[in-house]
């Protein structure tokens, strides 16, 4: 194993080297920064590869560990990865690359600045996926925040300001209640590492009452149901994405809402499995909420890229629905579908933006017959619009039937509900290409557009033929995740007997020394608890 | 009481730092006379020479830690720990003064007399182990500190600032020396041990006197750090002052001013704890309330970067009502973090109002980033620090200093530590603000921007290093944060 041990902090900090690099560079070398920029990231997806070959899929343990102390005894830099994490990594290392690629004509202005900037988000991304400490978490977790608020901020478009500040707010809003969480957790446990926590509420060491299992729970999950995001949290996804330049449109939606959903995943469920299993029938109602919501919302777009963002709500509502139905099959098509989302819905904002860089527009209503001046252009975008629909057997498919099929086994309605999703996205998409795309060519000036260049079809083909991959070779992913997701569903039946068993304990005790009183209760946590109960 | 001669040097040991100070402050009034008009700037270097004299001669006194005067001063690792906030807070300030007091036309040897006359006297505050010491010290760095204040003579702003300082601290040391005499009357001493140990002795039934006197108090160092409800006189008095006066009266003063309410308020009435502890909750959640909320309104950095400060002072009060030696070892690592980052930012904006200070609006500050990429990035760098970002000296302070205090497990605790998590969100917004001035908004067309002058640089750098360092690695500083605390306790 010694020969892995620094992979994992290899594949996190590459990015940084290639800032290094940036910085060296004169800011008016523009055709070099975009190279070293790609060369850096392609390294790291090629680096990243390596994970695959060193993962064991039999071990439910944590792998690629490395830790060492960092601030006195509590806090450590501690990583690693299991099923969970591992493809979520190669996304992000995947989609980056794409991203440079896709910003290489588009982005003029402060060019050294805007790839510096993906290239620490990229990092912030991939620590925040392999942190096993809470703390480390919490760092990552933060600073990747600041350069999208640049890449939006600077980059965007019209509004892009507004859309920013709202983003960043709203996100801090949610994390820093999560700090509050992650402290008292210390407190209580004494450490911020993740597996020795998961540890002491397995064997009952360490175990919350109720109410605050459930504030604990709370705190998270509204961080991540912010970053998802949830119904009604999603306010600042349509602004973020519509006013984000292309690349940042592609790492949020690709990578950035994984962070809320991988979030509760690997947090909110193993942790605080008991307020999880109380808190699912409002998390399932309003993930098929904003199941129908988004898609409702984003048949009536007269933008395209706000038409894209609000698919994010509808496909992420699938995701959250299939974690909050503790099913094994469920969470592996929540996991898959996240991936899948990513690299749809990237490529939805990679085709959104070709069409931009062309017509400096989002409009649909400026569109229209595109097929017929770019008809290799728009017959790909057709191909990743089917993808997103969950055409079978295409990627987007395999996600949605798992997620139906394992939420079924639980529970009838959500499923049937949830299913009325994937027929709306089949309207809101295949309609949107149509007018786009279909019939005569409506205004004068698309005539002339010129179709895909070899970098277009490059980024576009890669795509596609991803798509297809995770569509018809789905096992090899699955397979993957299957010990860990199992290993995450047994951690949760074990926490919640041993905290079963240590709040009777407790209970008895307390009952010993003073046994007139009734349990009480404080008023803020009965009404929490009053909303949450089923 | 005869003392022997070792004695004696062992005093002076103790107390060089101030020595050390008050001699250069002494040497700068002497020498400068004699200097020309044109040279003036040499008294600067002068002031910066004692001053890193004085940062050494801290460690002279460190290694004999002990009682000096007949204990009216402590060297203990707890004053050690302020000494070198307050020093190095000072030597910044200086830093940042030599090509200010140049540009604006006001380039005299007495600025920097006062400068360390004012360290001083922060120093014996940090280090006082009795009332009336405290109080001559108090007085020390206040009076050189409202002259600074009004230091630039033509500008109204200033002089306003200036008597407006004067007159309410004036106010405010007569609270806090007749407080002293309450205390007095109800205890039968001014030190703190004996303090202590009447007040121990007294158990639950605090002589209401003495209660009385310890308010007294609170409002005297209260004004001092400026905390809600004695807030009201700050931000005038920050923004008209000559900025690099203001980066130090935001920063050193209430170091010191926390290091003497901590001794006064956990050492001599530790025992009163629950008794004073509303005072500090209360206080807490008006300040950060009234800094966040009072700062989002405002369009002058120089004037907003005031009421951040106040919100500052905010926070800290969270970890100082925790009253636990992690939430003291919490307060003296958010003061280090603290200072860094303020007198980092005020630097900034001293380079950048140029001279007359004319460019202090949030408009002139438009599209900087494009101008002066490194000073931009330095300015980011504070403001994250100060909004909490991590990564930085101020997500630690924060993060000990909530951790401190939920460690406490007091429900009303927790209550402060929500409320001022939900401020540090509403603060996120004006610092981010300035951010978005000078990176998202189109270049003003009139802006010349002018060299960074190399004192100022090596300033910059040092609050930029020091603020990455803490956030990065603060294991170290954290340590000695945690061993002043304990020796604050031990005694």
């Amino acid at each position: 194993m010694e020969s892995h041990s620094l992979l994992l902090t290899i594949v996190t900090f590459l990015p940084l080297l290639g800032v290094l690099a940036l910085l060296c560079l004169r800011g008016q070398d523009h055709t070099w920064i975009r190279r070293i920029a790609l060369a850096a990231s392609l390294a790291e997806f090629v680096i990243s590869l390596f994970l695959l070959r060193g993962f064991d899929l039999s071990s439910a343990n944590y792998q690629f560990q490395e830790s060492h102390p960092w601030i006195g005894q509590a806090i450590h830099y501690h990583i690693g990865i299991d099923g969970i994490s591992l493809f979520l990594v190669l996304l992000t290392t995947f989609l980056t690359p794409l991203a440079i690629l896709a910003s290489w004509r588009s982005i003029h202005d402060r060019v050294k600045g805007f790839f510096i900037s993906l290239l620490v988000l990229e990092m912030g991304l991939i620590g925040v996926f392999v942190s096993l400490d809470l703390f480390l978490f919490f760092v990552f977790w933060e600073v990747m925040l600041i350069p999208m608020y640049f890449i939006i901020g600077i980059w965007g478009h019209e509004r892009r300001i507004y859309a920013a500040v709202k983003f960043i707010l709203y996100t801090m809003l949610g994390s820093i209640l999560m700090l509050l969480a992650i402290l008292w957790l210390y407190n209580a446990a004494g450490t911020f590492d993740l597996a020795s926590i998961e540890r002491m509420l397995q064997s009952g060491s360490l175990v919350f009452s109720r109410s605050t299992e459930m504030w604990l729970f709370l705190a998270f999950f509204f961080a991540f149901a912010i970053k998802v995001p949830l119904f009604p949290f999603h306010t600042w996804l349509p602004d973020a994405h519509t006013d984000a330049p292309t690349a940042g449109s592609v790492i949020l939606a690709g990578v950035m809402l994984k962070l809320g959903t991988y979030g509760m995943l690997r947090f909110c469920l193993p942790l605080f499995p008991d307020a999880a299993h109380r808190a699912a029938p409002v998390v399932g109602v309003l993930a098929i909420i904003g199941i129908v919501y988004g898609a409702l919302v984003a048949t009536v777009q007269r933008d395209l890229k706000r038409l894209v963002a609000y698919t994010s709500v509808s496909h992420l509502g699938f995701v959250v629905l299939g974690i909050f139905a503790f099913d094994p099959t469920a969470i592996q098509g929540a996991i898959y579908q996240m991936l899948n989302h990513g690299v749809s819905t990237g490529a939805l904002f990679l085709g959104v933006g070709m069409l931009y860089d062309r017509r400096h527009t989002h409009e649909i209503k400026e569109f229209g017959g595109l097929a017929s001046p770019m008809p290799v252009l728009m017959s790909l975008f057709l191909f990743i619009c089917l993808s997103s629909l969950a055409l079978p057997p295409l990627n987007g498919f395999i996600g949605e039937f798992l997620i139906l099929i394992g939420t079924f086994h639980h529970h009838h309605q959500w499923a049937s509900w949830a299913a009325s999703g994937a027929v709306l996205s089949a309207i809101y998409l295949l309609w949107a290409y149509q007018r786009v795309a279909l019939g005569e060519v409506t205004v004068e000036k698309n005539r002339k557009l010129p179709d895909a260049s070899r970098r277009e079809r490059t980024i576009l083909i890669t795509m596609a033929a991803v798509i297809i991959f995770m569509g018809v070779a789905s096992p090899l992913f699955t397979r993957r995740m299957a010990v860990s997701v199992d290993n995450t569903l047994q951690q949760m039946t074990r926490v919640q007997s041993a905290s079963r068993e240590g709040r009777a304990r407790l209970a008895a005790q307390a009952k010993a020394r003073n046994p007139a009183q009734p349990p009480s209760r404080g008023g803020f946590s009965a009404v929490a608890e009053r909303l949450v109960r089923p | 009481m005869i003392s022997s001669f070792a004695e004696q040097v062992t005093n002076l040991q103790r107390l060089a730092p101030e020595l050390v100070l008050c001699f250069f402050g002494i040497l700068i009034m002497v020498v400068d006379p004699f200097v020309g008009a044109a040279r003036k700037k040499s008294m600067g270097w002068l002031g910066l020479v004692g001053s890193v004299v004085a940062l050494v001669s801290i460690r002279c006194a460190g290694v004999n830690p002990g009682a000096a005067y007949s204990d009216l001063m402590r060297v203990d690792r707890f004053s050690v720990f302020v000494h070198y906030i307050v020093v190095g807070a000072a030597i910044l300030a200086i830093l940042g003064s030599l090509n200010y007091l140049e540009d604006e036309g006001i380039q005299r040897g007495e600025f920097y007399a006062l400068i360390l006359f004012a360290t001083a006297g922060m120093g014996i505050m940090a280090g006082a182990n009795e009332l009336i010491t405290a109080f001559v010290g108090l007085e020390m760095s206040s009076i050189a500190t409202y002259v600074l204040v009004g230091f630039r003579r033509r500008a109204l702003k200033s002089n306003e600032a200036s008597l407006k300082y004067f007159l309410l601290g004036s106010f405010a040391t007569a609270f806090f020396l007749y407080g002293i005499a309450m205390v007095y009357g109800a205890t039968g001493s001014t030190k703190m041990d004996a303090v202590q140990a009447v007040l121990r002795g007294a158990g639950s039934s605090v002589p209401a006197i003495a209660m009385l006197g310890l308010a007294l108090i609170f409002v005297g160092l209260g004004f001092k750090v400026v905390i809600a409800p004695f807030q009201i006189y700050g931000p005038d008095v920050y923004e008209g002052a000559p900025t690099p006066v203001t980066a130090l009266l935001a920063s050193a003063p209430k170091a010191a001013t926390f290091a003497l309410m901590l001794r006064i308020f956990y050492v001599a009435f530790g025992s009163a704890g629950h008794l004073w502890f509303w005072a500090i909750w209360i206080s807490a959640v008006l300040t950060m309330f009234i800094g966040n909320l009072a700062a989002l309104a405002q369009t002058n950095v120089k004037r907003m970067l005031a009421y951040s400060s106040i919100a500052h002072a905010g926070y800290i009060l969270v970890a100082f009502a925790a009253s636990t030696d992690l939430g003291i070892a919490a307060v003296l690592f958010y003061l280090a973090a603290y200072v860094l980052m303020k007198v980092g930012a005020f630097l900034v904006v001293t380079h950048l109002g140029q001279q007359g200070e004319k460019r202090l609006e949030l408009q002139d500050y438009a599209g900087m980033s494009t101008k002066q990429p490194v000073l931009s990035a330095c300015f980011s760098l504070f403001l994250l620090s100060l909004l909490g970002l991590p990564a930085t000296a101020g997500f630690l302070g924060k993060f000990f200093a909530f951790q401190s205090a939920l460690d406490v497990r007091n429900p009303w605790i927790v209550w402060l530590v929500v409320i001022a998590a939900i401020n540090s969100v509403i603060g996120a917004y004006y610092y981010l603000r300035v951010i978005i001035a000078m990176y998202f908004w189109a270049p003003a067309q009139d802006y010349a921007p002018t060299a960074v002058a190399p004192a100022l640089t090596t300033a910059l750098v040092i609050a930029s290093a020091g603020t990455l360092y803490l956030g990065l690695l603060p294991g170290r500083i954290l340590t000695l944060a945690k061993a002043a605390a304990d020796s604050l306790a031990l005694r």
